[in-house]
């Protein structure tokens, strides 16, 4: 009896073992590297071209410049407004082409394939895909040469999607929404597939529409699965960087309305201002975790 | 069985360890490696040492020379004319012993200076065969670097001045620090001209002759009024409304920033207000240099007059070996246009630390002051090179002509342009403010900014983040 129990204990051992490669790994690469952010952006530290600047410490200074004059809000809106765009039509395609690869009854055939082509445009970098896009919607791309010769836009009179703000973010919202809906598909499909059919089985002898079985029955036991793709896709998106970047050349044009937080980030690089670098990380670290938790929190309300 | 589970486990855990450990190792053997390399680098040096450099020490040179770049260019100046170069592959090389690994980085979104800055900075650390030898830049940012530590004078590396008379004053002015130390060379010098389309020149005024076609763009304001006469004709006077800004930002009469401060010369909001007019006239296009619509006028079926430019973009960049393009067909000609101008121009650096100083002054004497090899510069590659004596002598010569230019000997007029270039107005942050500027102006002149001045509060937004030294008011 004593030998079984100290067994017990010994095998628990083997638990903290297994866990110490991640340990070590989340502390290398993402503790010490959090906590360093936010000791860097309390300093003035920065290169005037090769000659190192700082650190000085300058307490505060650093989030008060970053505040003052609402650059930040608007970054903040930018990217929020482009995950939007892209993000709504996402999770209403993806709910619906999983609903339909999930129902049994529709007898869809080529299921497999489909859910790996809707899956490939994510396999694409999102560098390659954005000079793609650049290169259709330029000026004196085939997208304005077909808009052209179909008469849709006056001969000679090119649109130039990247100077006006709507097309601009447009462009930004497809580009995201067409990388991730398949890989959206496949998380709810996933997730439908785990419902238990005499569920469904039960609902159809009481003669719910079909309506009902989703609403009822799909998405309410969808939930967790849909506050997980709601969260990440969140995170992705106000990390939102390549694309925007690409498409534009980095200048987030037109008048910085396609300028993402992540690219501003980016623009301190110049002068490699860690001081400035840090303060809009950290600003990004507490913009995360509250948007987050108010997704979490909205989500699960209901539920008592 | 319950051994086995243990051993299983065991041997799991040591892997995952492992692979973590197996970073720290690599580094080891390489050091190791490297010793074995520099004691044979010795020997192989002394081979290339015989030939003519004799003042270097020869004993240190090590075996890997690294050159870092954003283009083609340079490599293949060094592959052509380098006596003794090979090409190994696409980024490396070999001369004699010595192997050249080149590190080709794009300067979009600053990314060579970002690469580059992160490897001098950590030069002094790095292994021999790591450490940058030989580096690139150009005149927008040359001072970043001239006035460090992180390049090496020139007279250091055993090249004496009067080894480099021949070179025009203003490429060796660009170089010397504040000191009046010269820390790097150019084998290039790049006055610009006005590079226009002999077609439609041709049908504009019935003739393509380089001093005709001058009286129409002799100054600014004879300049935007043929650009009407052109857009009536369904032309554009410049592919894009950047075209035209080196020549306005050459003649400047202050520095982007003077005594700390942001400071935007007039001629910035002239080349705003002249392009804004000409763009809404239908002119021209709000295109990137270097983009699409930039590259568009490289065709017939672009429509573009005039390009501003120096002898480097008329042979390297106006696409000479596309057989659709103008350049191919020999389509163009040179004039001197409104304004004289340079653009850009690349020196060659030694890199503070390097193990190869000995070829670094090699490489800068067989391009930089080599008569011989320069004027082959000239004849192969239409280059106008940093030779004063060579281009003159090839101006008066009759029997050379640039193909891309319909067999036009466009030097004399490069030799004319280098004598005025004036490069005191220079900081070493041109490159980011021409940039921000231009992102800028390029928002009002498609409407998004409502005036200038809008537009101009922008660029200083930008200049705030990029150039946190800067003091903008």
């Amino acid at each position: 009896m004593n030998k079984k129990n100290s067994n017990v204990v010994r095998y628990n051992r083997w638990g903290y073992f297994f866990l110490i490669p991640f340990a070590v790994v989340f502390i290398i690469f993402q503790l010490i590297p959090l906590v360093s952010t936010i000791y860097n952006s309390f300093f003035k530290h920065f290169f005037d071209g090769m000659i190192e600047i700082g650190p000085n410490y300058v307490g505060l200074d650093n989030y008060v410049s970053m505040f003052t004059g609402g650059k930040i809000w608007k970054y903040f809106g930018n990217t929020m407004i482009m995950w939007l765009m892209g993000f709504i039509p996402q999770i209403l395609l993806s709910l619906l082409l999983a609903s339909w690869f999930a129902n049994p009854s529709l007898r869809l055939k080529g299921k497999a394939f489909f859910q790996t082509v809707i899956y490939l445009p994510n396999l694409i970098m999102a560098s390659a895909f954005a000079m793609l896009f650049f290169a259709l919607f330029s000026k004196v791309g085939p997208i304005n040469g077909m808009l052209q010769s179909m008469g849709i836009l006056e001969a000679g009179k090119p649109y130039d999607f990247l100077a006006h703000t709507s097309s601009a973010r447009w462009l930004v919202a497809f580009m995201n929404f067409i990388m991730w809906f398949g890989n959206t598909t496949i998380l709810l499909l996933a997730g439908m597939l785990g419902i238990d059919t005499s569920l469904y089985e039960a609902a159809e002898v009481d003669g719910a529409t079909s309506n009902q079985v989703f609403f009822k029955i799909t998405l309410p036991i969808l939930r967790p699965i849909l506050i997980y793709v709601m969260i990440t896709s969140l995170i992705g998106g106000l990390q939102m960087f390549d694309v925007p970047q690409i498409l534009t050349n980095g200048a987030g044009g037109p008048t910085e309305t396609t300028m993402t937080l992540i690219m501003a980030l980016n623009k301190h690089l110049f002068s490699k201002n860690y001081g400035m670098g840090g303060a809009l990380s950290v600003f990004m670290f507490f913009v995360t975790g509250i948007l987050s938790m108010i997704i979490f929190k909205f989500n699960s309300k209901t539920e008592k | 069985m319950k051994k086995f589970k243990k051993v299983l486990v065991l041997s799991l855990a040591c892997a995952m360890g492992l692979s973590l450990v197996a970073c720290g190792d690599k580094e080891e053997t390489t050091t190791e490696a490297k010793k074995d390399d520099t004691t044979e680098a010795a020997s192989s040096e002394s081979e290339d040492g015989s030939e003519e450099v004799t003042e270097a020490p020869v004993a240190d040179e090590g075996k890997v020379f690294n050159i870092y770049c954003w283009n083609e260019e340079f490599k293949s100046r060094l592959t052509d004319h380098y006596p003794g170069y090979e090409v190994v592959d696409e980024t490396t090389g070999k001369i004699g012993d010595v192997e050249v690994k080149w590190t080709i980085v794009p300067s979009t979104d600053n990314a060579y200076q970002n690469n580059l800055d992160e490897k001098l900075l950590a030069q002094a650390d790095a292994a021999d065969d790591e450490k940058i030898d030989m580096f690139l830049v150009e005149a927008d940012y040359a001072l970043k670097y001239v006035d460090t530590e992180y390049t090496m004078s020139v007279t250091d590396l055993g090249i004496t001045d009067a080894e480099l008379a021949d070179q025009y004053q203003y490429t060796k002015d660009v170089m010397t620090d504040s000191n009046g130390v010269l820390k790097g060379v150019s084998w290039q010098g790049c006055p610009g001209v006005l590079i226009y389309n002999r077609e439609i020149a041709k049908d504009m005024w019935g003739t393509d002759d380089p001093a005709e076609v001058q009286t129409h763009v002799a100054d600014w304001a004879t300049f935007y009024a043929t650009g009407a006469d052109l857009a009536a004709k369904g032309y554009k006077l410049t592919a894009t409304v950047n075209d035209s800004f080196r020549v306005y930002s050459n003649n400047v009469s202050s520095k982007w920033v003077e005594d700390g401060k942001l400071n935007i010369d007039p001629q910035f909001k002239a080349w705003a207000e002249a392009e804004k007019a000409s763009y809404d006239a239908g002119q021209t296009t709000t295109g990137a240099l270097w983009g699409d619509e930039w590259s568009a006028g490289f065709y017939p079926e672009g429509k573009v007059f005039a390009y501003f430019g120096p002898a480097w973009l008329i042979d390297f960049c106006m696409a000479a070996d596309d057989e659709n393009s103008i350049a191919h067909a020999g389509g163009w000609a040179a004039t001197v246009g409104p304004q004289g101008f340079f653009w850009g121009g690349t020196w060659i650096c030694g890199a503070t630390g390097t193990d190869n100083p000995a070829l670094v002054a090699d490489i800068m004497r067989k391009l930089t002051t080599d008569t011989d090899i320069m004027t082959d510069i000239v004849k192969a590659d239409n280059d106008f090179v940093n030779n004063k004596p060579a281009m003159e002598a090839m101006a008066a010569d009759t029997s050379y002509g640039d193909a891309v230019l319909g067999g036009q000997n466009a030097l004399g007029m490069f030799c004319e342009g280098v004598e005025k270039i004036d490069l005191s107005k220079i900081s070493a942050y041109d490159q980011g403010c021409n940039e921000s500027f231009q992102t800028a102006m390029t928002d009002y002149f498609n409407g998004n900014y409502a005036s200038y001045d809008d537009a101009v509060a922008a660029f200083k937004e930008a200049i705030k983040v990029k150039y946190p030294a800067i003091t903008v008011e």
